[in-house]
């Protein structure tokens, strides 16, 4: 298990492993997130009350279980690089933030959006909504506590014990509706519960796993640009330089800028 | 796992279990205050109700929606089926509030018991489907829906 | 549907349209950083790299 960890959290194989796998997922996010943008925007009916307006939850309910669930895989990965020091899992807990409060921030507006013709506001402050403001007020204090310490170890230790306090507030979203009288309606989906038409839950289906592959897309990618800006003093940085440099397709270091 | 890592892994739990409880506690205090709105049975309950702003919330009376001459003033009655409250609101009413359906009104009680909303806003419930298909369910007697194990039925061609 | 109709979103076009602007720009806004601060990494190294090269 050790073995495994220490092996999977190796900067080296991480970055060969990955550069294999991301054209994939790449292709798997934007072929999923065209499906379910033509069911959500075409194929799909208006609602019942909400009329056409209903089309921004397959924006605005994605966006949510990725806000709160990139969340918890930064507190997480920032808990393990803590404790066994790997560097890999500070790097992806650190470039993790900026993603979540992206999700975090478009919750908070497309909601907003959806609030003001159907509610009739644009913001109340009721449990739902003020948690998950609170959500973005984490991954900015986390941002900013990173950014705070030149020293790298000390950033990543310091920000991952705001990141692993703040998680308690991922459950406090997540049940608000249920805990508290709110203006946000209930839970729609469960573990075997539904409340939303087939024609509607499939789009919706379709773009979360959208929205998540294109979180591991971007993680992906930030992740590989991290690892090389922190380990380009190390040999195998080097090695894969030279043999980029060796290799007419590339040339020269003109061809990136 | 060497007694760094074992200080460490025991550090963050210690975290966790005192952010925890603390969380739980506040939670557990906050139960009784984090209300958004009252229902009408609730609005009996509160203390000085009629010295305070607050929000009144529940479904809008069927038959009660009365409109004024001037187009603007809405007379209508809130309830939760168990008691009913008279709402007195000035001003543009947001698209979804109709009969039947849920709203939350900010305002104050008066003396006479008539809530004076100063602003109106609807909340809708969970429930997701094409007009048709309410139609049907109304029909069949208005049941709650529910779509579970339904994701192949129906299918996506509306 | 026609394609005005579509547009026009039943009188809701500017909240449905803005939200999925928003959503667009803010999600291009990452992929396009990511990428650059990808080739900017490349860039350092094989910089590096040449400079290595030519003290050979």
């Amino acid at each position: 298990m050790w073995l495994w960890i220490h092996k999977f959290g190796s900067p080296k194989y991480f970055y060969n492993v990955s550069g294999k796998i991301l054209p994939w997922v790449a292709g798997a996010t934007a072929l999923l997130i065209v499906i379910g943008l033509y069911l959500g925007l075409f194929a799909s009916p208006a609602d019942y009350q909400q009329r056409e307006t209903v089309r921004i939850m397959y924006i605005h309910v994605p966006s949510a279980w990725n806000s709160m669930f990139i969340y918890l895989l930064m507190a997480a990965s920032a808990a393990i690089g803590l404790i066994w020091n790997i560097k890999l899992a500070d790097i992806v807990a650190a470039v993790s933030a900026p993603i979540g409060a992206s999700f975090t921030f478009i919750t908070l507006v497309t909601g907003s959006l959806w609030g003001k013709p159907m509610w009739g506001t644009w913001w109340e402050w009721d449990a739902r909504l003020t948690s998950e403001l609170i959500l973005l007020f984490l991954y900015l204090g986390y941002i900013a506590l990173q950014s705070a310490f030149e020293d790298r170890r000390l950033a990543a230790r310091a920000s991952a014990v705001l990141a692993i306090v703040g998680a308690v507030n991922v459950p406090i979203i997540y049940y608000s509706v249920q805990w508290w009288n709110t203006l946000h309606q209930p839970q729609s989906l469960g573990v075997g519960m539904s409340t939303i038409h087939p024609s509607m839950l499939w789009p919706l289906l379709i773009m979360a796993l959208g929205f998540k592959l294109l979180y591991v897309v971007i993680l992906l990618m930030r992740t590989r640009a991290e690892v090389l800006e922190r380990e380009r003093n190390n040999a195998w940085v080097q090695e894969l330089a030279q043999a980029l440099v060796g290799k007419s397709v590339i040339g020269s270091a003109n061809e990136y800028r | 796992m060497t007694p760094r890592h074992r200080r460490r892994l025991v550090f963050v739990s210690l975290i966790l279990l005192g952010v925890g409880a603390a969380a739980a506690l506040t939670l557990n205090a906050f139960r009784g205050n984090m209300v958004f709105f009252y229902g009408p049975s609730q609005l009996a309950t509160v203390e000085k109700a009629h010295e305070r702003n607050l929000r009144l919330g529940g479904l809008v009376e069927q038959g009660s929606v009365k409109r004024e001459d001037d187009g603007l003033t809405v007379h209508f009655m809130v309830t939760d089926n168990v008691k009913s409250v008279p709402v007195v609101y000035k001003g543009i009413l947001p698209d979804l509030f109709r009969e039947g359906q849920g709203v939350v009104a900010q305002g104050r009680l008066n003396n006479e018991g008539v809530f004076m909303a100063d602003e109106v806003l609807a909340k809708h419930d969970e429930n997701y489907m094409p007009p048709e298909v309410a139609e049907a369910l109304k029909q069949a007697g208005g049941q709650t829906p529910q779509f579970s194990g339904t994701l192949m039925q129906g299918g996506l061609n509306k | 549907m026609n394609i005005a109709e579509f547009f026009h979103m039943d009188g809701y076009a500017l909240y449905v349209w803005g939200a999925y602007g928003v959503t667009l720009v803010v999600l291009s806004l990452n992929v396009i950083l990511a990428r650059q601060q990808q080739r900017k990494a490349l860039r350092a190294i094989l910089r590096a790299a040449q400079r290595n090269r030519s003290l050979v």
